[in-house]
């Protein structure tokens, strides 16, 4: 299982236009191995959703190579395998949810691949126990809050029991709740049923909650490693418009000031704890 | 707040028989129905069939209210017709009133309530399928029914679909109606005064935004189902089987039994 | 200090009279003071929109009073008029209610149905294109040509041009990047103090709403439970929480060192507050 789920060679992607074609992706190399919990953070326009629509075949390269599961998405007879491997969360849960009964739209997906009646009706089951929303499979989408309609898109894209799930800005329309409720979700997801998670945010508390993050600006990818060395970049990170929890943000005005503190306490827990042995040492542990 | 009171044809929730009927037969009751309804040439077909109608009514829960409100946007039409045959139906024997132009013949009453009744039972008849039937599982029945069309490809999947998700985006634009309306009054927009021509302009700053907003939906709906697989009805199972149970069979032998009572009932003179 | 949105035991019933019937407000008592720079919190269904759509007259209520510069605005129809101009509301993701073929043109609607003249509508135009930090190059573009956060500052520019007195903001950065949410900050800021307006924002960031606001008001369940400055407001970390709400990551951060036995005032809620508070710490220990 040493094989990457999601394998880019040196993608490029463009979008044609009268002068000169814009350059969206700008050679990206990127490898994700299966069961992992990875988070891509950018700002706007910095490529990073150009890049999840390529990890199932919504956009394809116009150079280099993008595989998933070993699969070229430039070959179109891959389409389907790919998409059941790869199952896409997008931001609007409005726009996604197809059928006006829970259960119904759940069993969309199944149903598109022809599986058999008794095994959607066993898999809907699960998949909307999975994300908590089994006890509304009656009731109609439009009445329920923004994270539960989030939920039931998670619930629909499940149902086909993908490898790899990618949740593209899942949260920019929630609040707080309803935000809590699906990173809840996503990480059920990852730890408990194995599904590799690919979440693409511009939240850094919710970057932070990921165990590889890839941060990227103008279609490259710029940082990768493990949140709590890459939110140690703070200049780097505020240089292409992002910022970093509050935490790592008070230690290192504490490092301006000529303190030595560590800058890797992205929690409330570990800020605390370097916040207090500095204050009670007068002088910070080392 | 009046656009989210739409409740026209809205699906109540129940448990009744009719409410569990195999939508493939309430929908060929109903057909039967309203063929008997065109049958009818007499006051005891009227009779018969608006007593059915009435049991209906009362098995289902759904309340003569809700009947009556559904009937509400037809009026005009139901009043309009009753007033048309009565003018101008013309009968053998002397007008019974007759001033002007105007004569009202026998006949004309007659038909005229015949009219009347005939628009309010199919009118009727058709709510009830929509009250007691939800959405999808009304498309369901008719995509069943009609799919012997399919082999003159009548693309009756993709007619399904499309309606389906019709019905699934309505709450969705009502609300977002609602919502552009109020944004455009905070900028000092004014939808409820003004001539007819100053209405239809003020109604641009609605419209122009509302269609952007749904081509945008559909656009991000199409890429979601994509991503779901959809490929069209080929090789689709459903979540939902269809089955005939016991008493589906009875509603579809009960329906053709209604034509055949009608057709009975039309020997007893022309009352 | 002077109020000039005031809120008299003011009641909101939705579909009054339907099974659906359900009360969105309670005998609201609010105010708004002149020039404030003011914050609403509260989570979804909680009221809020239901209240900032009573201030500019959109929603009538059930019962109660809405006054503005003390008058109430259901008293003619000329007061509600009035109150629709002098208090600027702009919705939630308000890119989405864009039409015209060009971004001035957008952003004349409003002056426009305020009958202004010619003049005076492009003067309008102008300083509110300004003040969002929109070239005049763009004016002459259509707006859905513009990126995501450029429509929304066209957007919040149209009521802007209307000049309110009391801006109102219903969320205005959600859904934005790091960047495009400092830009609207910066641009209500600067709108606030050009001409003393006040701004009353809606948000569920706390951080966000730590950084930028004078007082903040808590809505939950249709009701005010308290309201005050942050540093007030934020001392019922368990309420909030209980609300859905939250506090600021740093009030957190120093509750718990507080309660770790750390010589601290734990009334802290922005960065540069934690900075001079350990600093301060630091100081009296001598070890700075």
């Amino acid at each position: 299982m040493s094989d990457p789920i999601i394998k880019t060679e040196d993608l490029h992607f463009s979008y044609p236009a009268e002068d000169k074609p814009k350059v969206v992706l700008d050679g990206v190399d990127l490898s994700i191995e299966a069961g992992s919990f990875v988070a891509i953070l950018g700002h706007n326009g910095s490529g990073k959703s150009t890049l999840a629509k390529h990890m199932n075949a919504i956009l394809l390269p116009s150079g280099g190579k993008m595989y998933v599961s070993g699969m070229d998405t430039a070959n179109e007879a891959n389409l389907l395998n790919i998409r059941r491997t790869v199952g896409m969360v997008f931001q609007n849960p409005d726009n996604q949810i197809v059928a006006n009964v829970v259960e119904e739209d759940c069993a969309f997906g199944p149903e598109n691949l022809g599986v058999p009646p008794d095994e959607i009706r066993r898999r809907v089951d699960q998949a909307l126990k999975s994300v908590g929303m089994y006890e509304y499979r009656e009731h109609a989408p439009h009445l329920l809050s923004g994270g539960q309609k989030q939920r039931i898109a998670i619930a629909g894209v499940l149902a086909m029991r993908p490898r790899c799930v990618v949740l593209d800005e899942p949260t920019a329309m929630l609040d707080p709740i309803g935000r809590k409720e699906v990173m809840e979700t996503i990480q059920k997801l990852n730890a408990e049923n194995g599904v590799t998670v690919i979440l693409i945010t511009h939240h850094m508390d919710e970057a932070a909650q990921a165990g590889r993050l890839v941060v990227m600006s103008k279609g490259t990818i710029i940082a990768d490693g493990p949140p709590r060395e890459v939110f140690q970049h703070v200049e780097e990170l505020r240089a292409v418009g992002l910022t970093v929890p509050e935490t790592v943000s008070l230690l290192w005005e504490l490092r301006q000031e000529g303190l030595d503190v560590p800058l890797d306490a992205l929690s409330d827990e570990e800020c605390t704890q370097v916040l207090f042995h500095l204050l009670k040492a007068g002088t910070p542990a080392v | 707040m009046a656009l989210k009171d739409i409740t026209l044809g809205q699906y109540f929730p129940g448990n009744t028989i009719l409410h569990r009927l195999d939508p493939r037969a309430k929908i060929l009751l109903v057909v039967f129905y309203i063929v008997a309804l065109f049958l009818a040439k007499n006051a005891f077909g009227y009779l018969l069939l608006a007593a059915f109608l009435t049991a209906a009514v009362l098995i289902s829960k759904v309340g003569f209210k809700a009947v009556i409100r559904g009937m509400r946007p037809i009026v005009f039409i139901v009043i309009f017709t009753g007033v048309l045959n009565l003018l101008y139906t013309t009968g053998a024997g002397e007008p019974l009133v007759s001033i002007g132009f105007v004569r009202i013949y026998r006949e004309g009453i007659r038909t005229a309530i015949f009219m009347v009744l005939r628009i309010m039972l199919l009118i009727s008849c058709t709510f009830m399928l929509t009250y007691t039937t939800s959405p999808i599982r009304l498309t369901d029945g008719l995509e069943s029914l009609l799919g012997p069309l399919k082999k003159l490809h009548v693309p009756i999947h993709e007619l399904a679909m499309m309606m389906s998700i019709a019905l699934r985006f309505i709450p969705t634009l009502i609300e977002e109606t609602d919502k552009i309306m109020s944004a455009q009054r905070a900028r000092g927009a004014d939808f409820d005064s003004g001539g007819l021509i100053d209405r239809a302009k003020a109604l641009i700053p609605l419209l122009v935004p509302l269609f952007i907003s749904a081509f945008r939906r559909a656009d991000e709906l199409a890429v979601a189902m994509e991503c779901r697989c959809y490929h069209g009805g080929e090789g689709r199972t459903k979540l939902m089987q269809l089955k005939y149970a016991l008493p589906d069979y009875g509603a579809i032998v009960l329906g053709a039994g209604l034509c055949a009572a009608v057709l009975l009932l039309n020997r007893f003179g022309t009352l | 200090m002077e109020p000039i949105i005031q809120t008299e035991k003011l009641c909101h019933i939705y579909s009054s009279g339907t099974p659906f019937q359900h009360a969105a407000l309670t005998d609201v008592d609010f105010t708004a003071y002149k020039g404030e720079y003011l914050g609403i919190i509260g989570h979804t269904g909680s009221g809020k929109s239901t209240l900032i759509q009573h201030l500019n007259g959109l929603l009538k209520p059930t019962s109660g009073r809405v006054l503005v510069d003390g008058r109430d605005i259901w008293e003619s129809k000329e007061a509600t008029r009035k109150a629709r101009f002098q208090v600027g509301l702009v919705f939630q993701y308000p890119e989405y209610q864009l039409f015209e073929e060009t971004v001035y043109k957008d952003i004349s609607f409003g002056p426009k149905n305020m009958k202004l003249d010619e003049k005076e509508i492009d003067r309008r135009v102008r300083e509110a294109a300004a003040f969002v930090g929109l070239p005049d190059s763009v004016l002459e573009v259509s707006p859905f040509e513009l990126s995501g956060g450029q429509k929304r500052r066209v957007a919040i520019a149209g009521v802007i041009a209307m000049e309110p007195s009391v801006l109102i903001l219903d969320e205005p950065t959600a859904g934005l990047d790091p960047v495009g949410v400092e830009q609207i900050l910066g641009n209500i800021r600067d709108y606030h103090e050009a001409k003393n307006a006040t701004i009353l924002i809606v948000s569920h960031s706390m951080e966000e709403m730590a950084r930028t606001v004078d007082r903040l008001v808590v809505i939950n369940d249709g009701r005010i439970p308290f309201q005050g400055t942050p540093r007030e407001v934020f001392t019922h970390g368990e309420e909030l929480e209980a609300m859905g709400l939250g506090v600021p990551q740093m009030t957190r951060v120093f509750h718990r060192l507080k309660a770790m036995g750390a010589d601290i005032d734990p009334s802290v809620y922005t960065i540069e507050q934690a900075r001079e508070s350990i600093l301060a710490a630091l100081r009296r220990k001598g070890a700075v």
